[in-house]
């Protein structure tokens, strides 16, 4: 098949950057989109010009390196399947497709459709953990977890924070990543010492790196390639009011003698 | 220089207890005057940053990818191993160790070996605390199952994602000590040079994988946890990123390379679907407990598979290893497989792949259950191939996917470089040669969590180093050094694409140093290498410049690494005149095709040194001896 693609140029994080016009043929349904720009960026350096710049490790689905916009649908038209694990089978003969970068102000843009998601680091660093030091810990059975709520922590630890629920918001707001974590680990037993403070602290964080609020649009769950559901947010909202509410400084712990 | 592998004496069962009260202690007031760069982010990477920052350490860590989470650990999916004998069937530390040396064919340390299997306990415990979400029974206890080349359910899984969940758990341990202040992570930033002044490792040459800016860094020791090398194949299961240069560079600055050739293909991937193919993609080895392997007893038989009657089919490992059936170790499944192809069986447009069918078990216990337990693998089966495993068998065919080899270490995780210390799958320690499945992960957390902390300690207890910055002439030199190859790479401006030359190379080695090697084969591949190396620095072109994000300069310097690589890989199989778990030499076979392994001739682990640019790389041997589980030829019948 052919296509033609518009793809966002961008030498630079100072840069103005544009849509560039490319047409690629016989493109087999088999490649994967990467595979498709791969054999792009092997004619353009033939041609001599820059190849594009995206960002893939895995190409499996699981490390959340990938990601870009696709006609205006972040990792493209097939549900819960990231851009390295759509294939080119999902796309008609002649298609014109628009490739653009995560567009939000947490996340500048580096290159081409590469950004800048270190934000989402410092959030997990603010509170998304649960405070073991290595070997602290007690027998793996000591604590029995009821399946139904070790599944939907799991449900929620599957986020791959690849950010396509913060390019996908209107309001670029993180709570999808955010309020993953914080079910994950809120919904286990390990995890209820710090409950609140995390959640205090993880949603202080996203507000300081610059995302926006939730207002309940639901287009994060959309895109989301892993199923996050948006009632994790609830959660979140709920944990963060609790703690918001019993929220105390840290004590000094030494004492005399 | 004589090897040593510094292993304790004594019982086995108290060597790594007595070691460790042997170790010299730092006082932890002193730790924080220590700095230590761990390169890697990965399940060992992380585990021992995070590990060592907790003790108190001044801690740097780097990775290439964005962030640390990303490392490519994260797609490890089936499982963990760990002697926990909950399902009371009759595992044990003696037993995962004997499992262990015997599916690593007699090839690795017994006295590694069993600390391992004494961690794995330790691993779960403080997953399990992590919040790690491991499968649960109803009663709220911890689930098993059993994997490739076990008969206990001893495998710890999170769905098909267990590499991610333990991988979270060390990247969410080692965030909170970068927010704690104890540990500076540097993403996006390269390691490409070691330095090392009066023998030692003092610290590292980095490039920012975004500014372009080349950097040095000193430290009183340096740790690279910098992931297996699987990418010289060019097609494998690993990421993208995947890479040897860390620990390449490390090999030109003294450090030596560990049993390069012992390469695992795993037997259950998709198969290649064409020309512009980038990756394999693994199918787990958890598939092979409720799917049967076959292929048309006919060649050439193009019938569809649901077309061909029972009779017709050949369930091939069920009929030549009826005790292990389609649970035999990974190295024998492969080359099962490959023999069925080469005899004209093989299934799919290429001829290049065998049945793996659901059919049976999802008549015996619905397909509920079956999707229960592989969902999230059927879904990418079907995204990638657009077939569903549901309603046709899988096709599959093996692929390049872990290396056991790697940096030399001794039982202290330290390489021949005083200072440089290796961890998971860069060093070339436990797994012999073979590792059976569920065990990688279980090394890498064993090494970064609970090795590395006590014999770190007492390396820097009992090795009193002088100051050094960084405008030493060893740091200096080095910083030169890479910044004169990266001016090189870009000034070539030849003819043929960075992964034009991959391609090749990862082709001349799946044909030649693959699942099947022989003395000739191996002998032209590094001829051929050679000269492709040749070609490389006078034809390759990269565009663009150095001071910014440049992702063909950074593939570049990786593939210039693997062409170098490949062929003291080459060498090494060519040098090792037996056959041995993922090492399979042609002139060494039984009468039924099974590995022949010499054990009066070829009981070491080989160790090679660099000796300069254009010499022959000198081979060292580490005599391994086993005392517990005796050598036998292994049996899966
Ligand atoms: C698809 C797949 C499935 C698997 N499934 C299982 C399983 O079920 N069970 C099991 O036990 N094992 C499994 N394995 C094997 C296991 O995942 C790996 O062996 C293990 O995770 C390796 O961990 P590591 O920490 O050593 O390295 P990695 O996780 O590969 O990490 C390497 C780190 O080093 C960094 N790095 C590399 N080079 C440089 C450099 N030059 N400069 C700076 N940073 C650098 C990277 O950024 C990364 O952070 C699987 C492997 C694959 C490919
Ligand atoms: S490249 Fe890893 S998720 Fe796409």
């Amino acid at each position: 098949m052919r296509l033609t693609l518009h793809i966002w140029r961008q030498k630079s994080p100072t840069d103005k950057g544009r849509m560039v016009p490319y047409t690629l043929d016989s493109v087999s349904g088999h490649m994967s989109f990467l595979e498709m720009l791969d054999v792009l960026n092997e004619q353009l350096i033939g041609k001599g010009e820059e190849p594009v710049a995206f960002d893939h490790d895995c190409r499996e689905g699981i490390c959340g390196s990938c990601g870009f916009v696709i006609n205006g649908v972040a990792h493209g038209p097939r549900r819960g399947t990231t851009v390295c694990q759509l294939h080119m089978r999902e796309f008609e003969d002649n298609a014109e497709l628009y490739l653009e970068p995560w567009r939000a102000a947490a996340f500048p843009v580096i290159k081409d459709l590469v950004v800048n998601r270190s934000a989402f680091d410092r959030i997990i660093a603010s509170g998304g953990y649960i405070s073991v030091p290595t070997g602290s810990a007690p027998d793996g059975n000591a604590i029995p977890v009821p399946k139904q709520d070790s599944d939907m922590a799991m449900a929620a630890a599957t986020c791959i924070g690849c950010g396509a629920c913060v390019a996908a918001c209107p309001n670029a707001s993180a709570s999808l990543f955010t309020s993953a974590k914080i079910s994950h680990l809120g919904l286990l037993p390990q995890g209820q010492p710090e409950r609140h403070s995390r959640a205090v602290r993880m949603v202080a964080q996203a507000k300081d790196e610059g995302f926006g609020n939730c207002t309940n649009i639901g287009e994060c769950e959309a895109v989301c390639p892993k199923g996050i559901q948006i009632e994790n947010i609830a959660r979140m909202n709920r944990d963060f009011i609790a703690g918001a509410a019993a929220y105390r400084e840290a004590q000094a712990e030494a004492g005399a003698g | 220089m004589a090897l040593n592998p510094r292993t304790p004496s004594g019982p086995i069962e108290k060597r790594w207890d007595n070691a460790k009260f042997e170790m010299k202690l730092v006082n932890p007031a002193n730790k924080r005057k220590y700095n230590v760069l761990v390169v890697g982010s990965g399940l060992a990477g992380g585990s021992a940053a995070a590990t060592l920052a907790e003790l108190g350490y001044n801690v740097k860590c780097f990775c290439f990818q964005d962030s640390p989470r990303r490392a490519h650990s994260i797609a490890a999916q089936g499982g963990i191993n760990a002697a926990k004998n909950y399902q009371n069937d009759g595992d044990s530390i003696y037993r995962l160790f004997y499992d262990t040396v015997k599916g690593g064919d007699f090839r690795a340390r017994e006295s590694n070996v069993y600390r391992l299997a004494q961690i794995s306990v330790n691993i779960i415990d403080q997953a399990v605390a992590q919040g790690v979400p491991f499968a649960r029974e109803y009663g709220g206890t911890l689930a098993n199952r059993s994997f490739g080349g076990a008969q206990v359910s001893r495998t710890f899984y999170a769905r098909g994602q267990t590499g991610q969940q333990l991988l979270l758990g060390a990247y969410q341990a080692l965030e909170r000590q970068i927010d704690a202040g104890r540990v500076k992570m540097f993403p996006r930033t390269e390691m490409l040079d070691l330095i090392v002044i009066d023998g030692k490792a003092r610290g590292i040459i980095t490039r920012n994988l975004v500014s372009g800016q080349i950097d040095i860094h000193m430290a009183d020791a340096v740790l690279l946890a910098t992931g297996g090398y699987g990418n010289v194949f060019y097609l494998s299961t690993n990421a993208k990123g995947s890479n040897v240069t860390a620990g390449w560079r490390a090999y030109k600055r003294g450090a030596f390379f560990g049993n390069p050739c012992f390469t695992q293909i795993h037997p259950t991937c998709i198969p290649v679907s064409g020309d512009y193919q980038s990756k394999l993609t693994l199918m787990s080895e958890s598939l092979r407990n409720d799917g049967r392997i076959w292929v048309p007893k006919k060649q050439g038989d193009t019938r569809p598979p649901q077309q061909i009657p029972e009779a017709e089919r050949d369930y091939y490992l069920e009929r030549i290893y009826p005790s292990f059936g389609n649970l035999v170790p990974r190295d024998v499944a492969s080359r099962a497989a490959k023999r069925m192809c080469d005899e004209g069986q093989g299934v799919g447009n290429t001829g290049l792949g065998v049945y793996l069918d659901f059919g049976a078990s999802i008549e015996r216990l619905g397909q509920q259950a079956i999707s229960e337990r592989y969902g999230n693998l059927f879904e990418m089966y079907e995204r990638i191939t657009g077939e569903s495993p549901y309603k046709t068998p899988m096709r599959i065919f093996p692929a390049v996917h872990y290396t056991m080899g790697g940096l030399w270490v001794d039982y202290h995780l330290m390489s021949t470089i005083p200072g440089l210390f290796v961890l998971g799958e860069a060093n070339f320690s436990d797994h012999g040669a073979n590792r059976l499945g569920a065990s990688a992960l279980m090394q890498g957390l064993a090494d970064g969590y609970f090795v590395i902390p006590y014999t770190l300690g007492n390396y820097l207890a009992s090795n009193p180093l002088d100051k050094v910055a960084g405008d030493h002439p060893s740091a200096q030199a080095a910083k030169e050094e890479v910044e004169a190859r990266v001016r090189t790479l870009l000034s070539i401006k030849g003819r043929r694409t960075v992964d034009s030359f991959h391609r090749e190379l990862g082709k001349l080695m799946w044909d030649h140093c693959g699942m099947a090697r022989n003395k000739t084969a191996l002998d032209g591949a590094a001829e051929k290498i050679r000269a492709l190396k040749g070609e490389f620095w006078q034809n390759v072109n990269v565009l663009g410049e150095s001071s910014d994000l440049n992702q063909s300069l950074e593939k570049a310097g990786r593939v210039a690494d693997f062409l170098e690589l490949g062929e003291l890989m080459c060498i090494d199989a060519a040098d090792r005149n037996e056959s041995c778990g993922g090492h399979f030499r042609e002139e060494y076979q039984t009468l039924e095709g099974e590995a022949m392994r010499d054990d009066a001739n070829f009981s070491y682990a080989a160790a090679w040194e660099y000796t300069g640019e254009g010499k022959p790389a000198a081979l060292h041997k580490e005599p391994l001896t086993f005392e517990y589980v005796k050598p036998s030829q292994r049996s899966y019948k």
